[in-house]
């Protein structure tokens, strides 16, 4: 056992699956003890929030301001107001206004912004022009407001008496905050999904319960597969007959659309992650029983299986102690990808609505339907979808690896 | 000719076998679960409506449409008489379109995307994977890691990932839909241009996953037939190279093509999830909707159509291997 063990570190697509594999496990388990929130907490207000550094306004402007002078600030300022799209726009603009256009130069930023003031006009109607793009030069104009300027910002409040605004405070353009006195700061790092949910915290709970499922589902099926192989490679006759027939007959009946027609008749109501790893499970264990089966009918006439059964062992004790051994290095093999294929699975069904239900735990799949239903993919937020993708193909790429390695190890004709 | 008749009797006579068992699992399974499917659909549809002689007249309607107040044994005649006459009832959610007729619109646009992508997936794949066993070395060494970690990849990430790539970022091609959603469809050039033009990306998304699990297989049963004792005694006879690898490769082509029979249903299975993705009109779609509609009707009809279509292929690609295969043939001989 200890020199299998050892042999099997030695392949190295095994060791690369394994700790592509180990490492996934290992932030599944440690980042909810380090970050104790609640991955279906909604805490946004709006749908897929950009990834980033969320700072609070309010608590950054009653943090102690310090005085930075800082030579490209204001350069700075003005790019994240006026990109290269936002100059050409301009351009547009004013070109249809009546503008000639080497007279506009987008690259004098004071030039253009003058240009723009003095010409633009809110109310005009250019022609062709549709609606859309007509609001967008409002809000375009309404967000260079006071861009130039070097006057600070006036914090005022509210007098709870008589109703007048009381200034109480000026914010000047130079005044920053150290981020890490700012009572509150939130990084999310993928952003939000379209509840508002934060999607890092809520892919590694989903994560973690997708290979509970894989786990689940990979361990009924190779069970199931496991008893029925065995019994029909080693009992034979009848038994074998029928059970080939089953086997034969859900080989080609697939195995999906029984999941779909299982899963829709339990209903949403009972769809918990564990009934849906259980049907999963039930209607995956063909291949095991068919691989265990044609290894236990070669193994059936070995001498020492023979020897066992003249020295008066129970059908029991033979299948144990003379044929599971043998076939133990397959089976693991077989668990392996039924696992992964099992996640598939699951991440299958949720596309199709026929997931767990969504209220208690985030699956792969279920984060990967509601990113479909909200078009993330068609708005260009790749963070709700992509990170959702990769590991998913982690988890079965490392799982084929180790799969691989096994075989290598397992079966002599394919070492290279 | 004997032997093959036998052959093709006898794959016939296991058509039919399994077709008659997954039309008893497509009655029974719904059947199976607690409780009774025209309350469950009935409470589902009435969520929110107060009067009670309307629901009740909707649960007598579901329930004579179903014959669910009838015992099992004639509820299962009047699902095999519905069914032979193509009357699947009427679809819940795109009332008052039949399900029949939901379902003949659909279903050409599935057979037309999926089979054609899968064959073609299936012989790029075999190809390179013949190929990376003949070549070895620089091919190999890219082809294989390449073909794993496609094949690895979930079929809807892929899907989604050439929607982005080439649907949102370079808009080569259209990102949802069969065709221009300002069209209709006709025998125009405009109509049939813009059917091509989205028929791309989920035809070649079915593609590439097709490949990489193919071309892993046939490279390794390549490499096994390339070391196997004929073709050393080959070579010793001096038999010339491009003919010894047309041994080779019909004899490790034979495999791939019981595999691609056994595979069809895990393939049509991840190309209906493509289709979703897609918004393409086809089979995929319709189950969407079903379930999303809550559409119990559709569903049960859907499955029970693309069980057909994946029984009918496998049988199709098993006639087949039975005309290729060099020992059925030798019985033909006899």
């Amino acid at each position: 056992m200890k020199h299998t063990i050892q042999q099997v570190f030695h392949s190295g697509k095994f060791v690369v699956g394994f700790s592509i594999f180990m490492a996934l496990l290992l932030i599944v388990i440690v980042y909810p003890l380090i970050i104790k929130d609640s991955p279906l907490a909604i805490i946004g207000q709006g749908t897929f929030f950009e990834p980033g550094i969320y700072v609070s306004v309010y608590d950054s402007i009653g943090s102690t301001p310090y005085i930075l002078n800082l030579d490209d600030a204001a350069a700075k300022r003005i790019a994240g107001k006026l990109g290269d799209q936002e100059r050409l726009d301009i351009k547009e603009w004013l070109v249809a206004d009546g503008i000639p256009e080497n007279e506009i130069d987008i690259t004098n930023t004071e030039q253009l912004l003058d240009q723009w003031v003095n010409n633009y006009d809110p109310k005009q109607k250019i022609e062709g022009m549709t609606f859309a793009k007509q609001r967008y030069y409002q809000r375009l104009d309404a967000s260079l407001k006071g861009l130039l300027s070097t006057e600070g910002v006036t914090i005022a409040q509210k007098n709870p008496e008589t109703g007048t605004l009381e200034e109480t405070g000026t914010v000047k353009q130079s005044d920053y905050v150290n981020i890490s006195q700012v009572a509150n700061v939130r990084v999310l790092p993928l952003g939000t999904d379209n509840f508002g949910r934060d999607v890092l915290t809520e892919l590694i709970r989903a994560t973690g319960v997708s290979l509970q499922i894989g786990f689940v589902a990979g361990i009924i099926a190779t069970l199931i597969g496991l008893t029925l192989g065995l019994l029909a490679g080693y009992v034979g006759g009848a038994v074998d007959d029928v059970i080939m027939f089953i086997t034969n007959l859900f080989t080609v009946i697939p195995g999906f659309v029984l999941l779909i027609l299982i899963s829709y008749s339990i209903g949403q109501e009972q769809r918990g992650a564990f009934t849906v790893a259980t049907v999963i499970g039930f209607t995956s264990w063909v291949w095991t029983a068919r691989a265990v089966r044609s290894q236990v009918v070669s193994l059936r006439n070995r001498d020492h299986v023979n020897l066992s059964k003249l020295s008066g062992h129970s059908i029991v004790h033979i299948i144990l102690a003379d044929i599971l051994p043998y076939i133990a290095s397959y089976v693991v093999m077989a668990l392996v990808l039924q696992i992964s294929s099992g996640i598939l699975a699951e991440a299958g069904l949720s596309i199709l609505g026929l997931g767990p239900r969504t209220t208690e735990v985030p699956t792969l799949g279920l984060m990967m339907n509601w990113a479909m239903i909200y078009q993330a993919q068609i708005l260009g937020k790749w963070w709700a979808y992509f990170p959702v993708i990769v590991v998913i193909a982690l988890i079965t790429f490392s799982m084929n690896l180790m799969n691989t390695g096994l075989d290598q190890v397992f079966n002599p004709a394919l070492r290279e | 000719m004997k032997g093959y008749r036998q052959y093709f009797l006898r794959k016939l006579g296991w058509f039919l076998i399994t077709f008659v068992f997954a039309f008893i699992l497509n009655f029974i399974l719904p059947r199976l679960m607690p409780g009774d499917p025209v309350a469950t659909i009935v409470a589902r549809l009435a969520q929110g409506m107060t009067n009670t002689t309307g629901v009740q007249a909707i649960y007598q309607q579901y329930a004579d449409l179903f014959g669910t107040n009838k015992p099992i044994l004639e509820q299962f005649i009047l699902y095999i008489k519905n069914a032979a006459n193509g009357n699947f009832g009427f679809s819940f959610s795109q009332y008052p379109r039949t399900v029949a007729d939901v379902l003949k619109s659909a279903i050409w646009w599935t057979v037309c995307l999926q089979f054609p992508a899968i064959i073609v997936g299936w012989i790029i794949g075999n190809t390179l994977g013949a190929l990376a066993a003949y070549l070895k070395r620089g091919f190999d060494k890219v082809l294989m890691p390449v073909s794993i970690f496609v094949s690895n990849f979930p079929a809807f990430g892929m899907a989604v990932i050439l929607l982005v790539i080439f649907g949102v970022t370079l808009k080569w091609f259209p990102t949802s839909g069969g065709y221009g959603f300002d069209l209709m469809p006709s025998f125009t050039w405009s109509f049939i241009w813009s059917v091509i033009v989205h028929y791309q990306l989920p035809f070649w998304s079915i593609v590439l996953i097709a490949i990489g699990g193919q071309a892993i297989g046939m490279r390794s049963m390549s490499i096994y037939e390339l070391n196997a004792d004929y073709v050393k005694y080959s070579r010793f006879l001096g038999i010339k190279d491009r003919k010894i690898v047309g041994y080779v490769f019909r004899n490790a082509m034979l495999p791939q093509v019981t595999g691609l029979a056994l595979s069809i249903g895990t393939m049509v299975g991840g190309a209906l999830v493509a289709e979703i993705i897609f918004s393409y009109p086809g089979l995929g779609l319709t189950l969407l909707n079903g379930v999303r509609g809550q559409d119990y009707p559709l569903i049960s009809a859907s499955t029970l159509l693309i069980t057909v279509m994946v029984l009918s292929a496998n049988f199709i690609v098993e006639i087949i291997y039975g005309l290729i295969d060099p020992r059925i043939k030798a019985a033909q001989a006899d």
